[in-house]
Parts: structure tokens; sequence; C-alpha cells
């Protein structure tokens, strides 16, 4: 077994460790409510000469990514993080990063986007950034967010893929609320993530490349082809990758986290911590002969349609947890609810499927809320009909 | 270079040319809608529009103008536009104006 400390951490500290470890060849970042205490952490471990990271104090999100773009393509080890307004500041590299594919990894802490101006966690930001070509891991914990961390620079460089990875955690409930995490031994990060040596490098002068050049349409559409072949290779890689984690440090990673589910005639699907709140009414409805069931998503890009589609064969009725809206989409549903209904029609199941919008902007999320899920979940398994295909959770009425 | 009309399994991942100066490849000069046409008698080969080409389309030699690249040029007419020297009965168009003029590509 390999040497590991527990410290007491809150999520944010955990990523900058994880990013100490990793010791990336350049970070540029810039701070933003609540990704902050990353990139403050991480710059003091620069400033103590504990890394050897090359790190750019930018002017913006659009500049950090730029400099990431151009760190990566001259064949560095690159990473960034932010949040929410930040994220959505850097939209326009977000696309050249991952069209480019340059394995940047960013750690986001997930909040909700202005306006009305608002610091607290949903998931509007990331989910925005759902389609810009970046693999996507939600995190519950401040473990899990340093797991994935360290996790996301194997599957990022891998030579299938090449693809920039997000690591989401919540952001206040994760990001500043102080667990126990258990911080492995820096050789075994650094033997795990390995030495990075990209295909192609700028800075390899003596075969001088062009990166980023003039694409046009007798090119861009062959090149998106490829962006979306690599997506359809990065299932089995994050899960061999997770399962090497698991045998190395102790905690195994697949693309979802199944609860209960074994004989589960009803589920519930949900992202990051609000796993732990419904884990715990889970367990109580189950203590009460409840068959619900909990499938917690790790993997949100690409999206596991086949192997989601396959876990809820034999269940009647679905609850997706949304914390963010897709405006205009069917009733106002959220992103994961439209995703899992395309895979299960796809997949040709006749499940119900609901969706429930919480926790914008920081709303609280109670037990209380989640039982409600599952009361509306038995009702919809017995008598096969939906009342409402997207509510509202802790929301005034 | 890489293989023409490749297909997307052929062609470079993230769109990355692999050759230097492979630029020279990519035929600017179908872009153009007008062709620059010039007056090799009246030219005095000041080369103001050489040095004005953006696009590196007028070939000089000893000091001397000798041809417009038309693989590369673009028919911007910067070149007509900066010319300095007047002819009354143009060689090519047989209009008054300048030692470079534009026409229509394909006249
Ligand atoms: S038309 Fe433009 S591109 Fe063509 S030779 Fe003149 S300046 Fe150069
Ligand atoms: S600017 Fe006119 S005169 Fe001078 S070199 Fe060019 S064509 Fe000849």
């Amino acid at each position: 077994m390999v040497m590991a400390t527990k410290v007491a951490l809150d999520g944010a500290h955990a990523v900058s460790e994880a990013m100490r470890q990793i010791d990336p060849d350049v970070v540029a970042a810039y701070p933003i409510t609540p990704q902050t205490a990353v990139v403050q952490r991480f710059s003091q471990f620069v400033a103590d000469g504990r890394v050897n990271t090359e790190f750019v104090a930018v002017e913006s999100e659009h500049a950090a990514m730029s400099a990431c773009v151009g760190a990566a393509a001259a064949g560095g080890r690159v990473m960034t993080a932010t949040a929410a307004n930040g994220l959505a500041l850097m939209w326009e590299m977000l696309y050249i990063a991952a069209s480019m594919r340059l394995p940047i990894v960013m750690p986001v802490v997930n909040r909700a986007l202005s306006g009305p101006l608002n610091i607290h966690c949903d998931h509007s930001d990331s989910m925005g950034a759902r389609d810009a070509g970046w693999i996507q891991l939600y995190s519950e914990t401040a473990q899990e967010a340093y797991d994935n961390t360290i996790q996301a620079i194997r599957i990022a460089e891998h030579a299938d893929l090449k693809l920039p990875v997000m690591v989401m955690q919540d952001g206040f409930i994760t990001g500043h609320g102080v667990e126990r995490v258990e911080v492995a031994d820096d050789k075994d990060v650094r033997e795990f993530i390995g030495k990075y040596a990209p295909e192609h490098s700028l800075l390899d002068i003596d075969n001088p490349k062009t990166f980023g050049a003039w694409d046009m349409y007798d090119y861009y559409f062959e090149h998106k082809r490829q962006q979306t072949d690599a997506f359809s290779k990065a299932m089995p890689i994050i899960t061999a990758v997770g399962k090497e984690f698991g045998s190395r440090f102790g905690r195994n990673y697949g693309i979802f986290d199944a609860f209960e589910m074994d004989d589960a005639e009803m589920a519930i699907i949900v992202l990051s911590s609000t796993a732990g709140t419904c884990r715990t009414v889970v367990r109580d409805m189950r203590k009460q002969g409840v068959k619900i069931g909990m499938l917690k998503l790790r993997v949100f890009r690409p999206f596991p349609a086949a192997e989601l589609a396959r876990a809820l064969s034999r269940v009647r009725a679905v609850a997706v947890l949304d914390r963010s809206i897709s405006f205009g989409a069917h009733e106002g549903a959220g992103p994961i609810f439209m995703e899992l209904c395309s895979a299960l029609f796809a997949a040709g199941s006749d499940a119900k499927v609901v969706d429930y919008i919480f926790g914008l902007g920081g709303r609280d999320i109670f037990p209380q809320h989640i039982e409600q899920v599952v009361h509306d979940l038995k009702e919809i398994a017995s008598s096969g009909k939906v009342k409402s295909q997207v509510s509202y959770l802790g929301l005034r009425e | 270079m890489a293989k023409e009309n490749a297909s997307w399994r052929e062609a470079n991942i993230g769109g990355i040319v692999l050759e230097a100066g492979s630029s020279a490849e990519y035929k600017t000069g179908s872009w153009r809608t007008e062709r620059p046409v010039h007056d090799a008698q009246r030219c005095t080969h000041c080369l103001i529009c050489w040095i004005h080409c953006p696009d590196s389309a007028i070939v000089v030699e000893n000091g001397r103008w000798v041809a417009f690249d038309y693989d590369y040029c673009k028919g911007c007419g910067i070149c007509a536009a900066v010319c300095p020297v007047k002819v009354e009965d143009h060689e090519h168009t047989h209009q008054e104006g300048k030692v470079i003029q534009m026409v229509m590509e394909g006249e």
C-alpha cells in the first residue's frame, strides 16, 4: 500500500495540493470566487519554490486560457482553474483548446452564472460549456476532486484522446467545506501521472510545425469528426485510469457510482455534492422497503448513454436532479434530463423520466426535498403517469 | 505535405501542419476576382508596388520588375493604387491611368 497523509482540507485546497504534486510546466490563471483558494494556494507553492511551474498571472480568464493554449502547444503540461463568469469569459478559448487537441486540465469550482449577481453553487457554468469539446468529471467530495484532478492528467494526455479535461466540484459546499482528505505521497502521484511527452510541440525547433492554422470548409469538418471520434474512445480510457488509480491508491473510480441499484425499481440521477444527501435518503427509504437506488454521475462528457441505459434497464421511474436550466428547452428542463431522455429513448426504454431543477444560486437542498422526489417516483412507478415532467425543489411557489 | 483531400481518419489531428513553409502550397490566387496588368514599356522599376504587395506576388530580379505571381496574387489592387507612374495608353487596357491597372479576372 502506498503512503498517504490524512489532512483536513477544503475542496479548493485539495485541488491545489493535487496541482502541487502534478507540478505542471505552466499554470496561467485568474482568481474568481469560489476558485480563488485553488490559485492562491498554488501561487504560494510557486513563490515558495515547491513547484517548478511557470506561473502566469494574467489579466483575465480569456487571457488565462489563451496562455494555456500557447503553453500547451509549446509542449508543456498545462493547468488552470476557474469558476462561473471566469469560465464564461474563457468560452472562445475553450473551443480553441479542445479543437487544437491540447490536453489542458482545469479544475472548475461550480458557481452560478450571473445575473442577477450570485457567487454560490449551481452547475450553469460548466453545463454551459458542455459542448465545447472538454471531458467533464464531477466530484462529490474534496477527496474526489483531488483524485479526479490527478486522473485528469492521465486521461487528457492519453495518446488516443488529447482532449482537455474539466474537473468540477461544488462551489462553497465542497470548495470551502473542510473534510478529511487522503493526500497521496508526492512520489506516487508523480509515478502515476508519468512524464508528459507530447507528440508534437512548437518548441521542437528541429521539426517546425504550425498549430491552429487556417482550416477552411475543406478540412474543418474532418477535424470536428476527429474530435467526436476521440470522445467515442474516452469512456474505456477513463474507466481504465480509474481502475489503475484504485489499485494504486485504494479508491476506485468508474463512469458513475451505483448505490442500491441491484433490485431498484426507481432511481435518482445526480451530480456532485448533492449525491451525499441523496444517499442518506436512499438508505433511509431502503429501510422502509422502498426499492429506490441512486446513480451518481462522475463523467458527464462524454455522456455515458449506453452505460446508463443498461444500469436503468429494469427501472420504471427515474428522477433527474439538475442544478442548471437549459432555457427554452423542453419544459425548461436541465441538461442531464435531456441527455438521459435521449439515451433511454435510443435504447428503447419505456421508463418514465422526470426532472427536478434544484439548488440554483446556492439554494439549499434538504433530505425532505429528496424524500418528496422518492414519493413522486413511487406514484409514477405505480400509476405509470407523469403529472409534471419538470418540477422545482426548494422554490417558493 | 499531408495527403490532399484526406479523410477524417487520415487528416492530421487538431489541424496541426507538420511541414514548415507549407503555406507556399496554398495557392491564394484562386480568390482573385480582379487581376493587375502591367505596362512593361513605361515601368520605371521603382518597386513601390513590390514593397506594398501584401502577398509577395510581385517578382523582382536584379532590381527590376519581372512579373506578377498569379498563383498568390489575390487581386487586392494595392499595387495599382500605389504605382506612381502615369500612362496615357496602357499596353493592355489602352486606358489612361497608371502602369499597373486592374481588369476583371477572365477578361
Ligand atoms: S493585386 Fe495585390 S496581391 Fe496582386 S500583385 Fe497587386 S498588390 Fe500584390
Ligand atoms: S510601382 Fe509602378 S512603376 Fe514602380 S515598379 Fe511597380 S509597376 Fe513599375
